[in-house]
């Protein structure tokens, strides 16, 4: 699996063959505080680069899940509909959202790396 | 215009707050160990809030001062006992509500407990409602610390004596550190609990002698669920000037007394409203499965015509499920009554609900 790239919507993305695993930053739940309700894209459907793909909600509001790439929704994680607490405990990980069945890959060249992540999530983050 | 700061500001800070703006005030939403962590130790253990934003309004006068307040609020204050509290509202003429409001009989007349964002024009109103000749200060110099939840009077009474010995809705002055502080025994969470009304310079670190015996910060997200759950409105969000205390379905607040001889603002109104009833009513919503109903979400019957809003709607952390309140025309007010809930143009199942969703399970005898 590629390592991971970073959107400016707090989305990360992994590459593995031609299919991209979806989630949300550590940043991006810190800002959120606690997640306790997260709705998916549906199985088998098309997502548009920049287009909405889901939406987490907190005991405070409501925010839009982004894609950060183009793709057919070929799996999503149930898990954390069930549990949405598991995003906060481990967002980069067990916590992925969806995986999508990627048209193009230099979709991704946009995407920052870790490291202009984290500067630029530093950046943002008041 | 820069926002207030209350008295525990930098305690806020030290224990990580997100401070937000809220009603003038630079006020903290949660801190570091967030709003899920901060509600379940309220309903579980005890919880601090600071709530020095609210107004602290001192009206002084004789034994006349009573029966001019009934002329204006529609609480029964001739035959308040001292340190009596009682819930109430401040009405336009069309029993819109202006604020709600604890009112508390002292022995120098009578103490409001105001909403932060009503307070100022509370203050007015009353000045021109009232006789000049009874004496009306808004504090600046005093903050309010509540205190709630299971063992919020075992802490306390580890710092000032007697105080579990106050009633619910009573209030009493006490000693501490050679001081009288005034306490009542109250609060907005659905737990046992207290708010404790003390000069600002003294506030921080009597807070901090509550977080040293076990009692930790809330903020106000966590007091948005808390209150959520035991069904208590929010002003500005579940009533506000359009709405009468009786579409508010807070008629208990109003005795069977007053709604009998009236002589109050609002009056005509709420015996109009009482008599001939109204066409929407304040109901709990329970959402089926996790979806949440924020406020101005529209409320539809099962044949699809719109039959309210939601007013307020969060997840409850302690009942485990969504958990919302709204206006609902009064035909479809009746608990479980199905309804549907728009929420991002797709439309969820859920029912009119009893109110409140947590109500609190006291074990009697039971003490260690």
């Amino acid at each position: 699996m590629s390592e991971a790239k970073y959107s400016k919507e707090h989305e990360w993305i992994k590459l593995d063959g031609d299919i991209a695993t979806i989630g949300i930053t550590q940043h991006a739940t810190e800002m959120l505080g606690d997640i306790v309700f997260v709705e998916l894209p549906e199985l088998g459907s098309n997502v548009e680069k920049n287009g909405n793909a889901g939406v987490v909600e907190s005991t405070k509001a409501a925010s839009d899940v982004y894609t950060p790439i183009s793709g057919e929704v070929v799996e999503n994680n149930q898990s954390i509909v069930d549990d949405p607490a598991k995003i906060n405990t481990d967002p980069e990980n067990e916590a992925w959202f969806f995986k999508l069945r990627v048209k193009d890959k230099t979709e991704l060249d946009s995407l920052m790396n870790k490291e202009e992540y984290n500067k630029f999530a530093k950046e943002n983050s008041n | 215009m820069d926002n207030k700061k209350t008295a525990l500001n930098s305690l806020h800070k030290k224990y990580g707050a997100k401070l937000v703006s809220f009603a003038g005030y630079e006020m903290p939403i949660q801190y570091s160990t967030g709003i899920i962590e901060e509600h379940k130790s309220t309903r579980e253990n005890a919880g601090i809030f600071d709530v020095s934003h609210m107004g602290q309004l001192f009206i002084k006068g004789d034994d006349t001062l009573a029966k001019n307040l009934e002329r204006i609020f529609p609480a029964e204050l001739s035959n308040a006992k001292l340190n009596q509290s009682k819930y109430s509202f401040l009405m336009n003429e069309e029993a819109g509500i202006y604020d709600d409001l604890i009112i508390t009989k002292v022995e120098s007349g009578f103490n409001i407990v105001l909403n932060a964002a009503c307070k100022d024009s509370d203050f007015k109103l009353l000045s021109k409602l009232l006789d000049s000749k009874y004496e009306m200060i808004l504090s600046e110099e005093l903050s309010l610390i509540a205190i709630q939840g299971p063992k919020a009077a075992k802490i306390l009474e580890k710092i000032i004596n007697g105080v579990s010995d106050l009633k619910f809705m009573n209030g009493g002055t006490f000693n501490y550190l050679n001081e009288n502080i005034y306490i009542t025994r109250s609060g907005y969470t659905g737990e046992d609990g207290f708010e404790i009304s003390i000069k600002n310079d003294g506030a921080e670190a009597f807070v901090q002698k509550l977080i040293d015996e076990g009692a930790s910060l809330v903020g106000l997200g966590a007091r948005d669920t808390l209150r959520l759950e035991a069904g208590l409105c929010l002003y500005g969000h579940d009533m506000d000037i359009n709405k009468s205390p009786v579409e508010a379905n807070l008629k208990w607040a109003i005795s069977k007394n007053r709604i009998l001889n009236g002589g109050f603002i609002g009056f005509e109104k709420i015996k109009s409203q009482i008599e001939k009833g109204v066409s929407k009513v304040r109901v709990g919503i329970k959402p089926e499965g996790r979806i949440i109903a924020r406020e101005k979400t529209s409320i539809f019957n099962k044949d699809d015509k719109n039959i309210g809003e939601i007013t307020s709607g969060t997840f409850g952390p302690s009942v485990q499920a969504p958990v919302a309140m709204g206006y609902v025309e009064n035909l479809f007010s009746k608990i479980d009554t199905k309804v549907f809930l728009e929420v991002r143009g797709k439309k969820y199942p859920a029912s009119i609900s009893n109110l409140p969703f947590y109500k609190k399970s006291y074990v009697k005898g039971v003490s260690k």
